[in-house]
């Protein structure tokens, strides 16, 4: 057993405070990612489990362990860097054996153990060099090799991969979702990449200013998501959020959509209330009509093609297209959606309305 | 005329000939040797780029190769001559006269002693202050003291350290601190200065409290461009703090701790103010620049002295062309 357990987990600097009481679960062999923009505190929390920040109040426990307030190397961690903090006086087998010659491991052993990671991330012909003569993405895997030759029962990864160039990110990033069903092993993963947290994740914990949103498996999040800030977060590219106004008993009228009234089964709020209408791009599509609301430019990927859409209220919609039948700019478009697709938020709270 | 005004009148001259220098020969290279016209106007702007630079470096060079260059092959020369012979080319005698005298002997012991003592502990005690000064609050003023002895001229230290180890007779106060503390202890005042081969360690102290100010200040700068991450990266790895000091931060600032250490061998090579100020080179503390001066200056036997010169050049050439060779590559 080598769960993570956060129990109201606070910390502080000074008189800053920057996580509020964090409650968590992360069960063994469990890889959670923690997703946030940058300076929700995402990374000190990833720090608190790695000893390198003090917990300020609260308890975390590694395996059942309480270590809130071990040494990091008492708690059974590895972790892995964004800048991979290779050590660059050492070549690369010395990098990978030093946590375990740390611990006064023998010598043979090390070696063993160095040579096994270093099978598993093909860096055999490596060993001897220094890090200063291997490119980015070889010493992400050195980094990652000195983390699995210690054997740690948890995994931590600090925005790893976000020093890579997008091809190598897509390349590392598979090798570290197989590597963890290889070693089997909780990990910890802190990123602001939301694609990065949906393909790697079993776990996704969304943060922000200190505080967890929601935490739930990838597509868990993206379909049900609790608020406002999940359901533009997950998901790319991001969801649409346009205003509303309850105009009756289960309907919403939506200026943006030229005054269209949408039904909708789930509870809303009182009369003329105001609330959030959230529209996935993925979920939306356009007919030629007239409307108000009228094509702005067409971006094509490839495979799918967005179209940026101008509406009256100056909201804008993001639509996902499958094919590419021709739409001229400047030209009127009604918007399809399927109404059950549709998520409400309390223009209040932020809240989901289900 | 006011000495101030002649001062003021000195330095207009100076700074006036200089630029009506550059400014002067400028112009007759642009307007009297290679005027920009005519039918060759394209390679006579070629021509004066190419000799620009030299008619500028010129003063530099010439200055330069008159108080550095040509002391360097008159001495060699003199270190070749006799002066009871009117000057005559001796050859190698003043080098093997030189290699006779016990002397000389002593002194090229005790550099060599200076050159390992000193660096080693001016290096070691800057690297631990620039440690455990860059993690308190009141580092910063311990820095500044112990960075004070920088200012003061070996000559000014010398004398304030032969304070240090002054000696009074038994029966009155002791002024000099060390004797004051073993008076305070119930001990007999020694006379430091005069007990042989120990003498010279209490001379070096004076440099290595000199110096220590140096080393620490640069390797100061180092351990603060250590990447945070390595470091933090051997706390999980589960080394401690010695560990993380010795053999993560010192290696990473290796470069930096052998241009120190040889920057201060310069130093310590070419040492004569403190040693002349506070023995003379007695009691065995000589060294190889106060027995040159001896030679050169007091005995008046400037073939010996210009050996002795000769010899301290060869010693600090090389760990100079190191020295530079090193603080290049640690630019790149």
């Amino acid at each position: 057993m080598s769960g993570v357990t956060l129990s109201k987990a606070i910390k502080r600097f000074g008189d800053l405070q920057v996580i509020h009481g964090v409650d968590l679960e992360i069960e063994d062999g469990e890889f959670c990612v923690f997703v946030g923009p940058s300076g929700c505190g995402k990374s000190t929390l990833l720090r608190m489990i790695a000893g390198l920040e003090e917990t300020t109040e609260g308890h975390i426990s590694i395996g059942g362990r309480d270590v809130t307030r071990a040494d990091p190397a008492e708690r059974g961690v590895a972790m892995v860097f964004q800048t991979y903090a290779l050590y660059p006086h050492m070549t690369v087998e010395e990098n990978m054996g030093f946590g375990l010659k740390m611990t006064g491991t023998p010598k043979a052993e090390v070696k063993e153990k160095v040579t096994r990671a270093a099978e598993i991330l093909q860096l055999q012909p490596y060993l001897k060099r220094k890090p200063k003569a291997l490119s980015g993405g070889q010493r992400q895997r050195v980094a990652i090799g000195r983390a699995i030759t210690r054997g740690p029962e948890v995994f931590l990864f600090d925005e790893p991969l976000s020093n890579l160039d997008a091809e190598l990110r897509v390349e590392m990033r598979v090798e570290i979702a197989r590597l963890h069903k290889e070693i089997g092993a909780t990990m910890i993963y802190v990123t602001h990449d939301q694609v990065e947290a949906m393909t790697l994740a079993d776990k996704i914990v969304v943060l922000r200013g200190g505080r967890v949103e929601q935490v739930g498996r990838p597509m868990q999040l993206y379909q049900n998501p609790d608020n406002v800030f999940v359901a533009g977060f997950i998901g790319s590219p991001g969801m649409n959020f346009l205003r509303g106004t309850v105009s009756g008993p289960g309907k919403v009228r939506v200026p943006a959509l030229g005054d269209q009234e949408i039904k909708t089964g789930v509870p809303l709020p009182d009369m003329n209330t105001a609330v959030i209408v959230g529209l996935r791009p993925q979920d939306l599509g356009v007919h030629q009509a007239a409307s108000p609301v009228t094509v702005e430019l067409r971006e094509r990927l490839g495979g799918v093609a967005y179209d940026y859409l101008n509406t009256p209220t100056g909201e804008r919609i993001i639509v996902e297209i499958k094919g590419d039948e021709p739409i001229a700019a400047g030209a009127e478009v009604a918007v399809d959606f399927d109404r059950e697709r549709v998520f409400f938020f309390d223009a209040e709270n932020n809240r989901r309305l289900r | 005329m006011n000495p101030a005004l002649q001062g003021l009148l000195t330095i207009a001259i100076g700074v006036g000939a200089c630029v009506g220098y550059f400014y002067f020969a400028n112009q007759i290279l642009d307007k009297v040797i290679f005027p920009a016209r005519g039918p060759n106007a394209g390679r006579n702007i070629n021509r004066a780029n190419h000799i620009r630079p030299w008619l500028f470096l010129f003063p530099a060079i010439f200055a330069l190769g008159l108080y550095l260059a040509y002391p360097v092959v008159e001495t060699l020369r003199l270190s070749l001559s006799d002066r009871e012979q009117g000057g005559a080319f001796v050859g190698l005698d003043n080098y093997s006269q030189m290699m006779s005298e016990p002397k000389f002997w002593e002194a090229m012991r005790n550099n060599m002693l200076w050159l390992i003592v000193v660096p080693a502990m001016s290096t070691a005690f800057g690297l631990l202050a620039a440690q455990l000064t860059d993690r308190i609050g009141w580092g910063n003023i311990a820095k500044s003291l112990i960075f004070m002895p920088m200012a003061i001229s070996f000559v000014g230290a010398g004398v304030i350290w032969k304070l240090v180890y002054e000696t009074r007779p038994d029966d009155i106060a002791q002024i000099g601190v060390l004797n004051a503390i073993l008076a305070g202890l119930g001990g007999a005042p020694q006379t430091w200065l005069t007990i042989p081969f120990w003498n010279n360690f209490f001379l070096m102290i004076v440099l290595v409290w000199i110096q220590t100010g140096f080393a620490m200040v640069i390797l100061s700068a180092a351990l603060r461009g250590i990447p945070e991450e390595t470091v933090e990266a051997a706390i999980v790895d589960g080394a401690n703090p010695f560990q993380i000091f010795f053999k993560i931060k010192v290696p990473q600032i290796m470069p930096t701790i052998v241009v120190v250490w040889t920057t201060i061998t310069l130093t310590v090579l070419k040492i004569f103010d403190i040693v002349f100020a506070m023995t003379n080179g007695q009691w065995e503390t000589q060294v190889l620049a106060n027995y040159m001066y001896d030679k050169l200056f007091r005995a008046g036997d400037w073939g010996v002295g210009s050996a002795a010169a000769i010899i301290i050049m060869l010693l600090v050439s090389p760990i100079l062309v190191w020295n530079v060779h090193n603080a290049r590559k640690e630019m790149r």
